[in-house]
C-alpha cells in the first residue's frame, strides 16, 4: 500500500484480532483501495432476469463506476463502462429499458449493443484520414462470469476465473442463489432495485453481512415488534444450529444448519407459501442429501455482494461512493416457478425486513452511520477496532466447507478473514501474488 | 360590495374541504406529536400503506416511472406491519428512533379528486363507505441527533373513507421525487 506509507498489513493484525479504524476513516486508504480492490475483483453487476430480451439492459455499478449491463441482439451479456469514447458523457442515464442503440446525448456518437461504435456525425467529412471505430467502442470488462443468473465481472484480464475466485465459498452462493428445490431452476428478481446512501465506510456494511453473530443484540426490538413470516417474536423462522464459515478469498458466510430429520414449518403466515416450501424442501433433501439443510442465511462475497439466503432473499451491493460514503443497492428475489401469491407474500415480507425501510436494516445503518462518525477524530483513529471473539476456534467440517467455526457463534472469525484479504489486496502488486498469497487464514 | 352568491353544494363542498384539510392537519400533528398510537386509530384495518420506488425512464417509459403494484416498493406495509412499527418504536431501543428524530410534516395543495360526486350529491360524502381521493403534497422534514437532516418531498395519494360519521384513511400512495434516496433510513411515518 503507497499511501499509507505502511504496509496495509500493519493495520491488519489478523491473529490479534485487532484492525486499525483507518480502514474506514482514511480516504487515502480509499483512494487506493479502488485500485488494488474494485479494479481487480470480481464484482457483482446484476442478475440475468433483469435482461431477460435481446435490447434490454440496466445501468448498474462497479465499485464507484457506472456500468451498463446489456443483452445484444445475439443474446449475449455484455458489460460496458458508461462512459462515452468521445468525451466521457455518462452514456446512458436511464436505470432500465430496452434499446437498439446507446445514443450519446453530447456530440451524437452512437453504440450498439455489442459496443461497437456505429455512429459518428460527420465521420466522412471530418476526420482524415478517418479513425478506426473499432478502437473506439465502449469500454468492456476484461472479464464477466454468470453463476445461477448472477452476473458478475472484473476489469482485471489477469483475474482468476470466478469459480476459482469463489474457491469453496462457491457452495455458499450456490446454496443461496439454488431455487427453493435446490434443483436447477431459476430465481428471478423480484422487480426493481431499491438504492440509497448511507454515511458509512463500504467495508462495514461488508464484514455485518460477512457474519457477526454479535450484532444480532441490536435487533432487539424488530424481534420485539414481530416481523417473521410466521405469528410471534422474531424477524425469521428458526433457522437451525449457526456455523460461520469463512474462506481464503475473503467470503464469510453464516449458515443456519436446520434439522433435517423434521418436516419445515416455516412461512406459517401463509398456507400456500407454507405448502409450496415443504413441497420444495422434500426435493432438496432428495436432491441433496446431507447438505440440504445447510443454508446460508447471509453472507459478503469479497469486496462487496452481501446476500441474504433464505430468510429474506435478496442481494445487497455496498458500492463506494467515498471514504465514509456507501450507496446501497438491494434486489430481492424468488424462484420464478413460485406462486403468485407466494411471491406477493414474500416480496411484503422481504420489504418490511430489509432496505431503508426495513425494520431490521434501519438499525444496522444507524450504527453504521454513528461508529463511522466517531471513529474520525484524530484521537478516535489511534484505537483499533476489536474483533477477537472466537480467536483460535476456527476448525473444518466434514459437510460445511471453509474454515468454520460453531462455538461460539458469535465469533469473528469471518470479519478477521475478510480484512486479511483486504490487506492482502492492498499490498500485493499483482494476481500472482493474490493467489500465492491465500492461504493463511487459521 | 356584495359576495357572489354562494349555493348549497358549493357550500357543502367547501365544508367538506374544511373536514379533510382539519383531518389531514390533524393526522400530521399527532405524527408531529410522536403519538403514534392515536396516529394508528385514523388508520382503517384494511389500510394499503405503500411508497414506490421512482425511476429514470426514457421518455417513451416516463409512465411507468413509479413501480407499479406487485414489484418492490420503498414500503408496501398493511395496518399489522404498521402496528409493528409503531410498536418497535415504542419499545425505546429501536436504535434507528432512539433517541426519537424530529419530524415536521406541511401537507398542501390538498384537492378532491372525485369532488364531481359531491358536488352532485353532497349528502353521498357523509354516507357509511362514501371513498374521498384526495390528492396532496408533502414535505417531510427529519432532524435526528446534532445535524442529520433529511427532506422528504413528493405527492401523497389518500384514499379517506367515512366510517361511522368520522373519515379515516384506507389507502395511501406516497410519491417521493427522489430515485436514489438520499435518506440513510425511513423510520418516520409520511
Ligand atoms: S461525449 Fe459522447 S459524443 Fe461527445
Ligand atoms: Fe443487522
Amino acid at each position: 500500500m503507497q499511501s499509507f506509507k505502511c504496509s496495509a498489513q500493519d493495520l491488519v493484525d489478523f491473529h490479534g484480532g485487532e484492525i486499525s479504524r483507518e480502514l474506514f476513516v482514511n480516504a487515502d486508504i480509499y483512494r487506493e483501495e479502488q485500485e488494488r480492490v474494485f479494479a481487480r475483483a470480481w464484482l457483482y453487476v446484476g442478475h440475468a432476469t433483469q435482461v431477460r430480451n435481446p435490447g434490454d439492459f440496466i445501468v448498474s455499478k462497479m465499485g464507484e463506476e457506472s456500468v451498463i449491463l446489456a443483452r445484444d441482439r445475439a443474446g449475449e451479456i455484455h458489460v460496458f463502462l458508461n462512459t462515452c469514447r468521445h468525451r466521457g458523457m455518462k452514456v446512458c442515464r436511464y436505470d432500465e429499458g430496452n434499446t437498439k442503440t446507446f445514443m450519446c446525448p453530447y456530440h451524437g456518437w452512437s453504440y450498439g449493443l455489442d459496443g461497437k461504435l456505429i455512429g459518428v456525425p460527420d465521420y466522412q467529412e471530418a476526420y482524415k484520414p478517418a479513425f478506426d471505430r473499432e478502437e473506439w467502442r465502449l469500454v468492456e470488462v476484461a472479464q464477466m462470469a454468470i453463476f445461477r443468473g448472477t452476473i458478475w465481472a472484473t476489469w482485471d484480464k489477469s483475474a482468476p476465473s470466478f469459480e476459482e475466485y469463489l474457491g469453496e465459498a462457491r457452495f455458499a452462493l450456490d446454496h443461496a442463489l439454488c431455487p427453493w428445490d435446490g434443483g436447477d431452476g431459476e430465481t428471478e428478481v423480484l422487480g426493481s432495485t431499491q438504492r440509497w446512501i448511507i454515511p458509512s465506510n463500504w467495508k462495514i456494511v461488508a464484514e455485518n453481512f460477512a457474519g457477526d453473530a454479535l450484532h444480532v443484540v441490536s435487533h432487539r426490538s424488530v424481534d420485539l415488534a414481530g416481523i417473521g413470516p410466521s405469528e410471534g417474536e422474531g424477524r425469521r423462522d428458526d433457522p437451525g444450529r449457526l456455523v460461520v464459515a469463512a474462506y481464503p478469498g475473503g467470503h464469510g458466510v453464516m449458515y443456519g444448519v436446520r434439522d433435517a430429520t423434521t418436516v419445515p414449518n416455516d412461512y406459517r403466515g401463509s398456507r400456500i407459501t407454507a405448502e409450496y416450501f415443504r413441497h420444495c424442501w422434500k426435493k432438496r433433501r432428495a436432491r441433496r442429501g446431507p447438505t440440504a439443510d445447510i443454508v446460508p442465511l447471509v453472507g459478503t462475497i469479497f469486496p462487496n455482494m452481501s446476500f441474504h439466503g433464505q430468510q429474506p432473499r435478496t442481494i445487497l451491493v455496498a458500492h463506494p461512493l467515498g471514504v465514509d460514503r456507501t450507496e446501497m443497492w438491494r434486489i430481492y428475489f424468488t424462484d420464478r416457478g413460485a406462486p403468485a401469491e407466494v411471491k406477493d407474500f414474500l416480496r411484503r415480507y422481504y420489504v418490511r425486513y430489509a432496505g431503508p425501510a426495513g425494520m431490521t436494516e434501519q438499525d444496522d445503518m444507524e450504527n453504521w452511520n454513528y461508529a463511522t462518525a466517531a471513529s474520525r477524530g484524530v484521537i478516535a483513529r489511534q484505537y483499533p477496532y476489536h474483533y477477537k471473539a472466537g480467536l483460535g476456534a476456527a476448525k473444518t467440517s466434514d459437510l460445511i466447507p471453509g474454515i468454520i467455526t460453531d462455538h461460539p457463534i458469535t465469533t469473528e472469525q469471518n470479519p478477521r478473514v475478510l480484512y486479511q484479504r483486504w490487506a492482502e489486496y492492498m499490498d500485493a502488486g499483482s494476481w500472482d501474488h493474490l493467489l500465492g498469497k491465500q492461504s493463511v487464514i487459521r | 360590495m356584495t359576495l357572489p352568491p354562494l349555493s348549497p353544494a358549493r357550500l357543502a363542498y367547501l365544508n367538506l374541504m374544511r373536514e379533510i384539510e382539519d383531518f389531514l392537519h390533524y393526522e400530521a400533528e399527532l405524527l408531529d406529536e410522536r403519538r403514534f398510537e392515536a396516529w394508528l386509530e385514523l388508520l382503517t384495518d384494511d389500510i394499503h400503506y405503500w411508497m414506490p420506488i421512482r425511476k429514470n425512464l426514457a421518455f417513451e417509459d416516463r409512465d411507468h416511472d413509479i413501480t407499479a403494484a406487485g414489484d418492490v416498493a420503498w414500503i408496501d406495509d398493511d395496518k399489522t406491519t404498521l402496528s409493528k412499527r409503531v410498536r418497535q418504536i415504542l419499545t425505546g431501543i429501536h436504535w434507528a428512533e432512539e433517541p426519537l428524530s424530529r419530524a415536521s410534516h406541511l401537507v398542501t395543495n390538498i384537492s378532491l379528486f372525485n369532488q364531481a360526486t359531491f358536488l352532485a350529491d353532497p349528502a353521498s360524502a357523509y354516507e357509511d363507505g362514501a371513498l374521498l381521493n384526495i390528492k396532496c403534497r408533502f414535505l417531510v422534514h427529519r432532524n435526528r441527533l446534532e445535524t442529520e437532516t433529511d427532506f422528504l418531498v413528493g405527492r401523497r395519494e389518500d384514499t379517506l373513507r367515512r366510517v361511522g360519521g368520522e373519515l379515516r384513511i384506507a389507502k395511501r400512495k406516497i410519491i417521493i421525487d427522489q430515485s436514489v434516496l438520499l435518506a440513510k433510513n425511513l423510520t418516520i411515518f409520511i
